[in-house]
């Protein structure tokens, strides 16, 4: 297999082990992505994709193991404190905000960064008016990039799906993370959409200087835009490498279908 | 080596602040429990007879809230119905003990029934919120509704006793015959729970749909008569703990539910909601308390219903799920 | 001139001093009977309280439901500083307020310190650097016995001395600085210290309990707000062995009556106004998000626990001022008007009138005043009847709208505001954008 050298290293798992009470859902996981790259994570249902997703951003405390990010270990800080170093993420079941606009949905990206404090905010400031305005003129140019700035005003539960999954990553973009982490970003779509998606990826890998990691199921978008992948099953690495040397791989092929259709294939 | 040192101060300065920490309290405690040796069995005695008796409404908590994830705010207010039933049982047909008990323990059965049909079934498949706001209003109505003129009147009443007070004294300290049934009767109880949910049929429906109410409904259970089951048994339970309680604290009246209801709901917290032994542990262990804070804190009696609170946070502090849950947090 | 084309801040200007004029105007002129002129003004101070809780429940999503014992707080700590004023109980015209103020000034700098010193990360650098010597349990046992004792130091030290110090200074310079004002003012001065003292009291303990309660899912912070409800009640029933004046279960007495309309509608405007340009700004966008799904909030760099006790925070505040304007009104306080069913009231004006809704539940907090109240004239059995309706209204609601009647709509100047068009929109392109790039 081989790699792009020379870049740096942006994220770096060793030894990553999760057990809840009896049941060890990760066990020792690890790998090495770096700068720029396209990395697929994929694994039957339960294999613990999510538990190392929610691992990285903080959401899970970690039963042992380490997560260094641009050389800093972030093991089991707070989700917050892990997005402001730089590494958003989207969720397998769509997360955002229902009840909110679209533009108040990115608009909340920016609040972290935001130039007013409280009492600005009762006093209506200047100051006020001048923070809304930029973070206001910003998510726009945001959402306009991704095509969703005619529903600005609309509620972000009333979108169709597949515009909700677009508004969901424009999101995490918006809080310029370094590394995005996408979770099933293809679920629920149709062979259109998916196409989209992959594109959408593309592009946005390119346009905002991201590595992204990718949990996915349909074998079309991870064969299609990941450089190489890792597998796993029952929380276990079980084989790393190239699309092609993984579409090979009998241990993969028996995680996924079966040891029967595993002996048929070879 | 120098780490080797380095750990071995560390432990020894860890177990050091234990030892010490342990050492004072026990010397308070000890000292005050030294002084007054009689109080401290006496308390003891009036603690277990709490205890017992939250443990009855305990459980029934931890029922609805295993099976239908509700705090059933109501209940108290099943217990106090229950309560008054029985003295009418007594006083206008002149019942006896066991055929009071009885007829207490079906009323609050068709309550309990009744509420979840009326108040709770309609909002199964709403967010919980509204469910806890609607157990909240229906308690609020029990209260004020029976204590309309024409229903039980807001008079606090005394209660008749269905048979004679027997009490012994054994070396200053007095005990009752009271006790001794209730006691018993919790015991059985809880047998009894424990049984119905281990080891019958019903009980299995009941443990699957508290697991996952939805593959429940796949497998082919009837998960609304199951829930309806469950507050069939948590009304038994009501029906019996308040006939004991009016029993035990002659006094009846409508809000008399408020307290006990919400210290029981507190001890199964305590033991982990959601498990049965938990809740019985968790309200002996706040009938312990409760009586201990009656008996040696200063102004102990009005400070009683607090004490039991700061249990409360004290517990969900340190370790929420209780002292038999499940550890584990639930990620939404 | 449209209504829509002036600028909101006139617009509630001009409804505040329109409404304001005319129930003065109603209350001097005997328009109204006495009647409803404590309807009015038990409806508005209510109001207060229940925009706190709307905070609290329909903007942070918190189920919390101790709400009377911060009305409770308020009460009695803004009636203790006036009482002194007019009686002297403590000996000195501003013993109340100086006890006050300085515990207030002591706890924040306390606060201050505390988190200057940044004990929380510190705490987690110790735990990270033992754990690698000894077992998660020791650890617990020294790195807790070690905050208890650094942070009870700061407390006693810091907190201590600065409020002593402030204590001090308000005994000395008080009487003379007071003194030096015409009586008239100066009582209308105290009155309007004593109802923020109290307003921050509130809020400062509701931080206190908060911490540790809002990491709880709902279920259990509902049980433990109503935990601490029934403790402060027991505190407030006991309280006379602290401070004899408040006299516990007997009733605090003789509170001067100094709440008028202009005052109850100056708070209630400022509360008002103060929680429309709250919630409609970056950090009201931040409550909301976390209402909404608090991991997602995680995941975008909201710290959500922050926010969760900054909304409850001032939630509590909103209560405890209303607090203070209720005990001047009525000039008496019973541990009974705080017990935890009275935290019930502030949470039917909101469901009944509107989840998240500023205009909601002002309505809701007059409908339920005036169907308390006025079934107050029904003939002796219809009264009890009050209190069972008001519960079966609440289940009614749950049943078929619980959204309450306006949901999360607004009227007039509460409304949200739309964001003013920007040059970003004349220069929108077509979605195309992103697959064209791509393809590129």
């Amino acid at each position: 297999m081989v790699r792009s050298n020379g870049n740096s290293t942006v994220l770096n798992i060793n030894g990553l082990t999760k057990f809840f009470g009896g049941l060890r859902a990760v066990y020792d996981f690890d790998v090495e992505i770096k700068e720029g790259e396209l990395v697929g994570l994929i694994g039957p249902n339960g294999a613990g994709k999510t538990t190392i997703f929610n691992m990285i951003t903080g959401i899970y405390p970690v039963s042992a193991g380490d997560v260094i990010f641009k050389g800093e270990n972030i093991t089991d800080l707070p989700a917050h404190e892990v997005t402001h170093l730089g590494i958003g993420r989207t969720f397998q079941n769509i997360r955002i905000f229902p009840n909110l606009t679209v533009l108040d949905n990115v608009r909340v990206a920016y609040h972290p960064h935001v130039s007013y404090n409280v009492f600005d905010g009762i006093l209506r400031s200047g100051r006020f008016g001048r923070g809304e305005k930029e973070m206001t003129d910003r998510a726009r140019q945001f959402l306009s990039v991704f095509g969703l700035e005619k529903y600005q005003e609309s509620l972000a539960s009333n979108l169709p799906y597949g515009e909700q999954r677009r508004m969901e990553i424009a999101r995490a973009l918006a809080t310029e993370p370094d590394l995005l982490l996408l979770d099933e970003p293809a679920a629920g779509m149709n062979p259109g959409e998916i196409m989209e998606l992959m594109d959408l990826i593309h592009f946005i890998r390119d346009r905002f200087d991201l590595t992204i990691l990718l949990i996915e199921h349909q074998m079309r978008v991870v064969m299609g835009i990941c450089e190489w992948i890792t597998v796993i099953d029952f929380g276990e690495i079980i084989a790393r490498g190239t699309p092609e040397e993984i579409r090979n791989d009998p241990k993969v092929i028996e995680a996924y279908l079966g040891s029967r259709a595993a002996e048929e294939l070879a | 080596m120098k780490d080797k040192v380095i750990k071995l101060l560390l432990r020894a300065l860890a177990w050091g602040v234990l030892a010490l920490v342990a050492g004072v309290v026990l010397r308070v405690v000890g000292g005050v429990v030294a002084k007054q040796p009689t109080t401290f069995v006496q308390q003891m005695l009036n603690g277990l007879q709490l205890g017992f008796m939250y443990a009855m409404i305990a459980v029934g908590y931890t029922l609805v809230y295993g099976v239908v994830k509700l705090i059933n705010f109501a209940y108290g207010d099943i217990f106090m119905v229950g309560a008054f039933v029985s003295f009418f049982g007594i006083t206008q047909y002149g019942f006896s003990f066991v055929p009071a008990l009885l007829l207490a323990t079906v009323a609050c059965i068709f309550l309990a029934v009744i509420i979840d049909r009326v108040a709770y079934k309609p909002l199964r498949q709403a967010p919980r919120i509204a469910a806890l706001i609607t157990a909240l209003g229906m308690s609020i109505f029990l209260e004020y509704f029976t204590a309309l003129k024409f229903v039980f009147s807001a008079d606090y009443i005394a209660f008749e006793r269905p048979f004679e007070l027997v009490t012994w004294e054994v070396g200053g300290v007095t005990f009752t015959n009271i006790q001794l049934i209730v006691a018993g009767v919790s015991i059985l109880y809880f047998l009894g729970v424990q049984y119905i949910v281990g080891r019958t049929k019903i009980g299995k429906a009941m443990r699957a749909s508290a697991f996952d109410k939805n593959t429940a409904r796949l497998m082919g259970i009837d998960v609304n008569a199951v829930i309806g089951a469950t507050f069939a048994l948590t009304g038994a339970l009501a029906g019996t703990a308040a006939m004991l309680y009016a029993t035990a604290y002659p006094q009846i009246f409508t809000f008399m539910g408020l307290q006990p209801g919400l210290k029981a709901f507190v001890a199964a917290v305590i033991g982990g909601i959601g498990s049965i032994p938990g809740a019985f542990v968790g309200s002996l262990i706040m009938g312990f308390t409760e009586a201990m804070t009656v008996g040696f804190v200063p102004y102990g009696s009005t400070l009683k219903d607090g004490v039991a609170f700061i249990l409360l946070i004290a517990m969900l502090l340190i370790r929420p799920t209780g002292i038999f849950g499940d550890p584990f947090e639930e990620i939404k | 001139m449209k209504i829509r084309s002036i600028p909101t801040w006139i617009q509630a200007l001009i409804f505040f001093v329109v409404v304001g004029v005319l129930i003065q105007l109603a209350f001097s002129q005997g328009w109204l009977t006495e009647y409803w002129q404590q309807i009015i003004l038990a409806g508005t101070i209510l109001a207060i309280s229940a925009l706190g809780l709307n905070l609290k429940y329909g903007y942070a999503g918190l189920f919390a439901i101790g709400q009377a014992a911060f009305y409770g707080i308020g009460a009695y700590s803004s009636a203790l500083v006036t009482k002194d004023w007019t009686s002297q109980w403590s000996g000195s015209p501003v013993g109340g307020l100086a006890g006050l103020i300085g515990i207030e000034a002591g706890f924040i700098a306390a606060v201050a310190a505390i988190s200057v010193l940044d004990i929380g990360h510190r705490q987690r650098a110790l735990r990270e650097r033992l754990e690698k010597l000894i077992s998660p349990f020791e650890t617990s046992v020294l790195t807790a016995t070690l905050t208890i004792l650094v942070g009870g130091g700061i407390l006693i030290v810091v907190g201590g001395g600065v409020g002593w110090l402030v204590r001090k200074a308000v005994l000395a310079a008080g009487p003379t600085l007071f003194g030096a004002l015409p009586a008239a003012f100066s009582q209308q001065l105290i009155f309007f210290i004593a109802l923020i003292a109290g307003a921050v009291l509130a809020a400062l303990v509701g931080f206190v309990v908060g911490l540790p309660l809002l990491n709880l899912t709902y279920d259990y912070l509902c049980i433990a707000t109503l935990g601490f409800g029934i403790i402060s009640y027991v505190f407030f029933n006991n309280a006379d062995k602290l401070i004899p004046t408040m006299k516990g279960a007997r009733g605090m007495v003789a509170i001067p009556r100094l709440t008028t309309w202009p005052w109850v509608l100056g708070a209630f405007a400022v509360a008002l106004i103060v929680m429309r340009n709250f919630i409609y700004s970056s950090t009201g966008r931040a409550i909301l998000a976390v209402r909404d799904d608090l991991t997602a909030a995680d995941t975008m760099g909201i710290n959500s626990y922050q926010y969760k006790v900054l909304a409850y925070t001032v939630g509590c505040a909103y209560a405890g001022l209303a607090g203070g304007l209720y005990a001047h009104l009525y000039a008496f306080l019973h541990p009974t008007n705080f017990t935890w069913l009275k935290s019930i009231d502030p949470f039917v004006m909101v469901v009944f009138g509107g989840v998240g809704s500023m205009t909601g539940t002002t309505m809701g907090a007059y409908v339920f005043v005036t169907l308390l109240e006025g079934l107050r004239v029904l003939p002796a059995e219809l009264i009890d009847w009050r209190y069972v309706i008001y519960p079966v209204i609440l289940l009614f609601v749950m049943l078929f709208r619980p959204q309450g009647i306006m949901g999360t709509n607004e009227l007039g100047f509460l409304k949200r505001p739309k964001a003013a068009p920007g040059e970003s929109e004349m220069e929108a392109e077509p979605a195309e954008t992103t697959a064209s790039a791509a393809d590129g």
